[in-house]
């Protein structure tokens, strides 16, 4: 296919994935007990727009999921059905398995029957509907007439005027389109539906309906489907062949269909191409009548109000030779005939005779408008490319090396610090700052998606080992770089599994102990002192330290006769091959532990730290920079080289005096600090490019504070500076080095590593050895 | 400088010739990106022997590879009149630490000689063709096998 069609593809899927993220916000809401009808409403609509979007790329899968789903939902919306709990667990169910099956399609994956049957016949059973597979297969004509349009209608500037408009409004555009389909829904269906014989439809395309690549033949197919169609066609309107246009359409058909299904049903089949068409639905027979008028001549109605509405197309039915005016504005007035009848509507059903009639056309009517005033954007947005991003990103780093460089040429030109050069250079800094720190912040992203992932694992995991589980979510807004949410899915997933499997006891247990019989986990994200600290806490038993002990006893992690404090024990769990579930379960337990998790926090420059009260609960604690790109840094030399240490890592800095510094063993030092005592590492010696010193004493050492408390002092020759810098990774160009978390460019061009003290402290080893709790007992 | 040679072939490969060691080696040039003189590469902990460190490419981190002590021969004369030729390999960059770079050549494809299977030559798994030009044994690099090695420290 053309790429303007892969365009708007793409677009699609993005849309999906904003439709999805609004479904799980107005599921949770239902489940939070809201039974407001506008959130209903979102909920529908946005399976609807899904399924409408779907339609229009041939995804047939999706489309099937999707038009179940929304039946159902639209049971719920029309009151018909009231979920209860279950229920809502279902639909959760059902919008998860749309999230696969969209991007199953956007992967060009499959998605196993297997997962969705179940699910489905739940749902039909749920509601009480019994679907027939025709009405799957109506929706396959929007699907490839699109491929059709393309080859055979030879219209020049399809891609551009027409197929974007078609494609934006079948997505967009779908509730209000809904609005006659449930007119006579909620009027004839329920009454009219079997007595009614057939119909006689009158369809006269506008030109918009052939320029977003419909087919009349595949509707009339489609209609075939549903009952027996006799086909007429008029070709009265088409004029002389000099005067034809070949981008207007002329002609226009009466079908006769006879069928027992609805009218509705009949109106399915051109749901999508609802406003680019005079569409004229009447029941056959006369027994219909009766019941019918209610519905049909008001439809009818607004058809035509609509069409009087989209001025240039209607002017080829009233005089057929009149060639069109503005056949190139097609696209544009397609959506106008949506505001038109439902203004109009009230004035024209007061008209009628039936007293319940407007009542039905004002719920009807009604909330479709509310509904398009609200949906989630308060702010205007910008899609943009990632990459256009990561460049800008890249190149505003690359502003505030060279702005570097420039003051550092500015100070060995020596001149004088408040020379005009100077100031200049000093509002320059500013700027770059300035314009740094914004970029930085288009690349964050609030946390939310995350978390409603993980609403989905507890769902899941939870019901795989059969206890009830709910999840808190606590500020979800909190924003945060986007590459740190997508490589937080995988541990943070990780860590609600074990929460669910591990963390909480089971329902009967629960019982036991006077708890409630849900279990909870909540799920925090918050800004704390230039990081972001996610915790994952559930309300279980707690950490066992007792079987912990025995566990790593067992596995020969640690020497019997180990004596370990709380906190010791609790970091067992981060060792490899460290599983705790007696029995292990599908869900965990397979060795893949919370060492991985460890291991891919501290890729992302984090920590993870644990704190567990027997029979209250477990909390995982995991501290992210905000951002990956930049860093406040203290430069060092050593051994001639620059290296750049985290600036949050450091607590103090402080010269070495003989009375500081104590040995310890043959190869070992200890620096006495205010009472407490603190391993010395020789930087140089630890990345290895010196032997250690003969002497540490007025050395310079910077104090390094880790997230669980311990301190270790690193010997370094000289303090250099205290600078903002930008990281640049080392693995995607070498790999990941050991104590070393990226590099940097300083002012003079040359490349700076910068250190990772936490990894370096705990890989420490040789001549200043540190005891780290989890690395010393290994050994 | 070898149009001719580019005229005959059928299909020929074009490479960028350079000394290392003493020894004449050459790599396709589609793989070259740019060439440049020696500068100060800052050195990483931790490396093997034959990675001399990295160094700022117009902001980017560029890892460089001794040629000569990745190949197993002597090492040349200091640094200073070193040459580094960047290449590029699909997703990674490195820079190539050599003596000298000598021509452009362009060698049909039918020229290309395997390497004889010479187990004891540690060189010779670097070595991927062999060909003669004016009666000089031009050795073709396999770039991927150059490469210090990726990925196993990667969480």
């Amino acid at each position: 296919m053309s790429d303007p069609m892969a365009e708007i593809r793409a677009s699609f899927f993005i849309e999906c994935e904003e439709l999805l993220e609004s479904l799980q916000d107005g599921l949770q809401l239902m489940d939070d007990g809201d039974t407001d009808p506008e959130t209903i409403n979102i909920v529908f609509r946005a399976v609807h727009s899904i399924k409408g979007g779907a339609g229009a790329f041939g995804l047939d899968d999706l489309v099937r999921f999707a038009h179940r789903f929304e039946t159902a939902m639209d049971e719920v919306r029309a009151g018909r059905f009231h979920p209860d709990g279950e229920a809502i667990r279902l639909f959760f169910a059902c919008a998860d398995i749309l999230g696969d099956l969209v991007r199953a399609a956007r992967d060009d994956d499959q998605v196993d029957d297997a997962v969705t049957g179940p699910v489905l016949e739940k749902l039909d059973k749920l509601v009480g509907l019994e679907e027939e597979e025709e009405e799957v297969l109506d929706f396959t004509p929007a699907t490839l007439s699109l491929d059709f349009g393309d080859g055979l209608l030879d219209l020049p500037d399809l891609p551009d005027l027409s197929a974007l408009p078609a494609a934006a409004s079948s997505v967009e555009g779908l509730p209000s389109l809904d609005l006659p389909a449930d007119m006579p829904a909620l009027t004839a269906e329920a009454l009219a539906e079997t007595t009614t014989k057939g119909f006689t439809v009158h369809f006269k395309p506008e030109n918009a309906l052939y320029a977003s690549g419909n087919e009349p033949l595949y509707l009339f197919r489609a209609l075939r489907d549903i009952g027996d169609i006799s086909v007429t066609c008029h070709c009265g309107d088409l004029p002389n062949l000099n005067q034809l246009d070949p981008d207007t359409g002329h002609l226009s058909w009466d079908v006769t269909v006879h069928t027992e299904e609805s009218e509705q049903s009949v109106r399915e089949v051109f749901e999508f191409v609802d406003g680019l068409c005079v569409l004229e639905i009447k029941p056959l027979t006369g027994t219909a009548a009766m019941i019918a008028p209610a519905s049909a001549p008001v439809v009818e109605k607004v058809v035509e109000k609509a069409v009087e509405t989209a001025a240039p197309e209607a002017a080829p039915i009233a005089s057929p030779q009149k060639p069109p005016v503005s056949i190139k504005m097609v696209t544009a007035p397609a959506p106008t005939p949506k505001p038109a009848p439902v203004a109009k509507l009230p004035v024209d059903s007061d008209d009628d005779t039936l007293d319940e009639a407007p009542k039905d056309e004002k719920s009807g009517s009604f909330a479709p408008i509310k509904a398009t005033g609200t949906p989630t954007q308060p702010r205007a947005t910008v899609r943009v490319d990632l990459e256009r991003i990561d460049r800008l990103v890249n190149l505003v780093g690359e502003l505030v090396i060279n702005q570097a460089m420039l003051s550092q040429s500015v100070t060995e030109a020596g001149l004088p610090p408040n020379s005009p050069v100077s100031t200049g250079l000093e509002e320059f800094l500013q700027l770059t700052r300035d314009i740094q720190e914004s970029v930085m912040m288009i690349r964050a992203q609030p946390i939310k998606s995350l978390f409603q992932r993980m609403g989905r694992i507890v769902r899941e995991s939870s019901a795989s080992v059969g206890k009830d589980v709910r999840l808190y979510t606590d500020g979800e807004n909190t924003e945060v770089d986007k590459t740190v949410i997508e490589r937080l899915a995988d541990p943070l997933t990780h860590m609600i599994r074990n929460a669910v499997d591990h963390g909480l006891e089971s329902t009967e247990k629960r019982l036991e102990r006077g708890k409630s019989r849900e279990g909870h986990v909540t799920l925090t994200a918050q800004h704390r002192s230039g990081r972001i600290v996610i915790e994952v806490s559930d309300d279980g038993a707690g950490i066992n330290r007792e079987r912990v002990k025995q566990k790593a006893i067992e596995k020969e992690l640690i020497p019997a006769d180990a004596q370990l404090s709380d906190s010791e024990i609790d970091n067992l769990l981060f060792l490899p091959g460290f599983s705790t579930a007696a029995e292990i379960s599908n869900l965990s337990g397979r060795g893949v532990g919370m060492d991985v998790v460890k291991s891919s926090i501290q890729a992302l420059g984090g920590r993870i730290s644990i704190t567990s009260h027997e029979g209250e609960g477990t909390t995982f604690s995991i501290s992210l920079p905000l951002t990956l790109a930049v860093l406040d840094g203290m430069v060092v030399r050593v051994a001639d080289e620059t290296l750049v240490v985290p600036l949050n890592a450091i607590l103090e800095t402080l010269t070495l005096t003989e009375t500081d510094l104590k040995a310890l063993g043959p190869e070992t030092h200890v620096v006495q600090i205010r009472g407490g005592f603190v391993p010395l590492l020789d930087l140089g010696a630890e990345l290895g490019y010196r032997k250690p010193q003969d002497s540490y004493v007025g050395g310079i050492v910077l104090l390094i504070g880790q997230e669980d408390g311990n301190r270790a002092a690193l010997a370094v020759d000289a303090i250099e500076d205290q600078r903002q810098v930008v990281i640049k990774g080392l693995e995607g160009s070498y790999g990941r080095i050991p104590g070393i978390a990226a590099a940097t460019i300083l002012g003079d061009g040359q490349i700076a590593l910068i250190l990772d003290p936490t990894d370096l402290v705990g890989q420490a080893s040789g001549r200043t050895r540190v005891r780290q709790p989890q690395h010393a007992l290994v050994g | 400088m070898t149009d001719t040679e580019k005229q005959t072939g059928s299909t020929s490969i074009e490479l960028l010739s350079f000394r290392v060691g003493g020894q004449d080696y050459s790599v396709d040039i589609m793989s070259v990106r740019e060439i440049r003189g020696s500068a100060k590469a800052t050195s990483l902990p931790h490396a093997p022997f034959f990675v001399k460190g990295v160094i700022n490419l117009r902001g980017t981190v560029l890892p460089i590879i001794d040629l000569s002590a990745r190949l197993g021969l002597q090492s040349g004369e200091d640094t200073e009149r070193n040459v580094i030729i960047v290449v590029d390999l699909g997703e990674r960059t490195a820079g190539l630490m050599v003596d000298a770079v000598s021509d452009i050549l362009a060698i049909p494809s039918e020229e290309m000689q395997p390497p004889p299977d010479l187990a004891a030559d540690e060189a010779k798994t670097f070595v991927s063709a062999l060909t003669i030009v004016d009666s000089r044994m031009i050795r073709i690099l396999d770039l991927e096998a150059v490469m210090p090695p990726q990925g196993e420290e990667v969480a």
